[in-house]
């Protein structure tokens, strides 16, 4: 009666499999509209780049040289040590609207659903921070990221980082804003509670409506926790077109959602024809 | 600032020499202890010399200076060759699973010499391509046991990590009675019997569970990997590619073992797997077009010439084989069963580098290739597996089944006994 007691075995795994999975869904029940946000107001933004020299030197790295108004030094992309920058955008034929990049702390992130060993987390508070003493470099946040944000230390032998925006959250913690937007001198940033800015944004829209046509980060892939106001359509300001709606780790849930059912469903038909083709009992073959 | 690194140069020169006497030491290992006798012999060494000698180089090179300086991975695209010989090493070993299940499970005695020697390749394939490449790949890689202690129950990657570690071990209870037969440990080697055939149902599970994930991995990439591989149906259709190609790869490995080792081989055998692999490779393919084409995603074929063209290669290399086990007059010879087998590789393979590699270029912006130490890495690992795939065939009893009687079929099988001790004079 081996296949009968395999039968139980299997059953009994699989209802604990089911139960401590569903245990786990029960997803962290954080507001996010009482999280912290941002808004960009890019109407206003002048490019002058303070926010990301602001950036630099609170990550530990040099300022940017000079008064780097405009064109000049600096990295130009995201990089391992350039967590924002001011997209000018080259090549457009149009005139620039330069753009502000950055992590956009999304509600239900990509990167912290992939990682293998939770480094990422998106904290209550709203960031999305990055614990490099558990990563173990195998970079699928980087690959998983809608917005290309995670950047690497490739030239680490050893121990590789992650370096990501965290949205400042060590001066949040102190009861401050953000660097960069401590840092901007014309207002196109905004610090405070998600859904507060997301109902400003909304006011400034219904108020100024040729002035402010588009809105983002309310609605794609969740939400994200950074918001931007602008004139100009987001996919030609160079955010990334075909995201869906829903947040990204859901698509990946709907596969990952089946496992219990897997291990049931292959067990029973397993000992079933294990049963089936032994006739009850393990004789020799 | 170019100064002479003596302590890299040193660690370089340590690791060619390592990997260079190591092949010497495999060669002759493999011609049977003793010195190359013919020209092509030499050669066969010098080969292996060469690329493990270039190996070792790769090697140091890669764990002195980091990924950045020996691969053409970067921010834009972080995933390279070597994250896809993961895909397509795992992919290969599905032959251990399947034949694991027809032998243990459905009790199809005719697959019962074959368990061991594809058994084996499925194990050096998850201990080569998969760690062996994840040891080369992470770039922490000290740090692989982590997921072990970390737990994150949304992440895929996770998931498959478990799942390629538990299914190691059952690979090492299926392969353990080989080495233990070798060293006169009956003992053991009953008791490994008798826990054979629950570790046989695990590792299906566990083998459905992460043969599908790794199509999962891509799920969360819907705006960058090309939608003609893109598909909510990537763990459906990662799943039935690897059993399809569990099949080729049982062929594959048996075919060329028993006819390099000189062992008799039933035709039944290779015929039979040919036989059984069709109609999933046809419900796998009717489900590639039905998806390709219910997303309406064929003009892309058209839109990117590169991926038009891996994805057509790989859609008929996929498509080929049917022509050969469908037809009748060819369905039951052995050659053609092999003959169907490669291209369905080589498919199912090209499929994991679509998807891990060429589908993700045009959204990404990136023009990935592999630097030449990457190549060379994969290069080795694949060695590496097929060196001591034959070591292990030459003094180990792989081809060792037991008698098979008039009509081709096992009189006594002890390999397969599964719950309960062993009956005496079951193995001779």
């Amino acid at each position: 009666m081996i296949s009968r007691r395999q039968f139980f075995k299997t059953a009994a795994t699989g209802a604990l499999t089911i139960a401590s999975a569903r245990a786990l869904l029960a997803e962290s029940s954080v507001d996010p509209s009482a999280s912290a946000g941002v808004l960009v107001d890019l109407t206003r933004c002048i490019g002058c780049r303070a926010c990301e020299n602001a950036c630099r030197v609170r990550a530990g790295f040099d300022a940017l040289p000079g008064a780097a108004i405009g064109y000049g030094p600096g990295d130009g992309r995201l990089s391992f040590r350039t967590r924002t920058f001011i997209d000018f955008r080259d090549g457009d034929t149009k005139p620039k609207q330069p753009v502000k990049r950055q992590c956009m702390h999304c509600l239900d992130p990509a990167c912290v659903s992939v990682c293998p060993v939770g480094a990422l987390e998106k904290t209550a508070s709203g960031p999305v921070v990055y614990n490099e003493s558990i990563c173990i470099g195998c970079r699928y946040c980087i690959l998983a990221c809608p917005f290309g944000v995670p950047k690497y230390e490739w030239n680490s032998a050893f121990m590789p980082r992650v370096a990501k925006c965290d949205f400042c959250a060590d001066r949040q913690a102190k009861g401050q804003s953000p660097a960069c937007v401590a840092s901007c001198p014309t207002g196109t940033l905004k610090f405070g509670k998600r859904g507060e800015l997301l109902q400003e944004a909304k006011e400034r829209m219904d108020a100024q409506p040729g002035r402010y046509k588009y809105r983002y980060g309310d609605a794609v892939v969740g939400g994200t926790s950074w918001l931007y106001l602008s004139d100009t359509e987001p996919e030609e300001l160079g955010f990334p077109k075909g995201l869906p709606k829903e947040p990204l780790p859901s698509l990946t849930w709907k596969a990952i959602s089946k496992l219990p059912f897997v291990v049931i469903g292959v067990g029973l038909v397993l000992s079933a024809v294990l049963r089936w083709r032994t006739r009850g009992a393990l004789e020799q073959p | 600032m170019n100064e002479f690194n003596w302590i890299l140069a040193l660690f370089r020169v340590i690791g060619v020499l390592v990997m260079m006497s190591a092949a010497v030491f495999a060669c002759w290992l493999l011609s049977g202890r003793q010195s190359p006798k013919h020209v092509s012999a030499v050669f066969g060494w010098l080969l292996l010399v060469v690329l493990w000698g270039l190996g070792g180089y790769a090697l140091t090179t890669r764990y002195a200076l980091g990924l950045g300086a020996v691969t053409n991975l970067s921010d834009q695209f972080p995933w390279g060759i070597w994250k896809a010989l993961v895909l397509c090493g795992i992919a290969f070993a599905a032959g251990g699973f399947l034949t694991a299940c027809l032998g243990y499970i459905f009790r199809i005695r005719t697959f019962y010499p074959i368990l061991r020697p594809v058994v084996l390749a499925a194990y050096l394939g998850y201990m080569l391509s998969a760690t062996g490449a994840l040891l080369v790949d992470l770039g922490r890689y000290h740090q692989i046991w982590r997921p072990i202690f970390y737990w994150q129950h949304r992440s895929v990657l996770f998931e498959v990590s478990w799942c390629v570690m538990l299914y190691t071990g059952v690979l090492t209870v299926e392969f353990a009675p080989i080495l233990l037969d070798k060293f006169g440990w009956t003992r053991t080697s009953r008791f490994v019997h008798a826990i054979t055939v629950p570790f046989v149902i695990c590792g299906v599970i566990l083998s459905t569970l992460h043969q599908s994930s790794l199509g999962s991995l891509f799920l969360i990439v819907p705006n960058k990997l090309l939608p003609l591989w893109y598909t909510p149906w990537l763990p459906i259709l990662f799943f039935l590619s690897a059993i399809v190609s569990g099949f080729a790869t049982a062929i594959f490995v048996s075919a060329l073992a028993f006819w390099i080792f000189h062992k008799p081989l039933e035709p039944r055998v290779l015929t039979s797997l040919a036989k059984g692999m069709t109609p999933i490779l046809l419900v796998y393919l009717f489900l590639r077009v039905a998806d390709l084409t219910s997303r309406n995603a064929w003009m892309y074929v058209f839109r990117y010439p590169v991926q038009g063209v891996t994805f057509t290669v790989e859609m008929l290399l996929l498509t080929l084989p049917l022509f050969v086990v469908l037809k009748t007059r060819w369905s039951g010879r052995r050659r053609w069963a092999f003959a169907a087998a490669i291209p369905v590789i080589l498919g199912v393979n090209l499929n994991r580098l679509n998807v891990a590699w060429i589908g993700l270029l045009p959204a990404t912006g990136s023009n990935y290739f592999p630097s030449w130490i990457e190549i060379t890495v994969v290069l080795n690992l694949l060695s590496f597996g097929v060196v001591l795939f034959g070591i292990a065939a030459r003094y180990l009893p792989l081809f060792e089944h037991p008698d098979v009687g008039g009509h081709g079929t096992p009189v006594v099988v002890p390999r397969v006994t599964a719950m309960g001790p062993m009956e005496a004079g079951g193995h001779v």
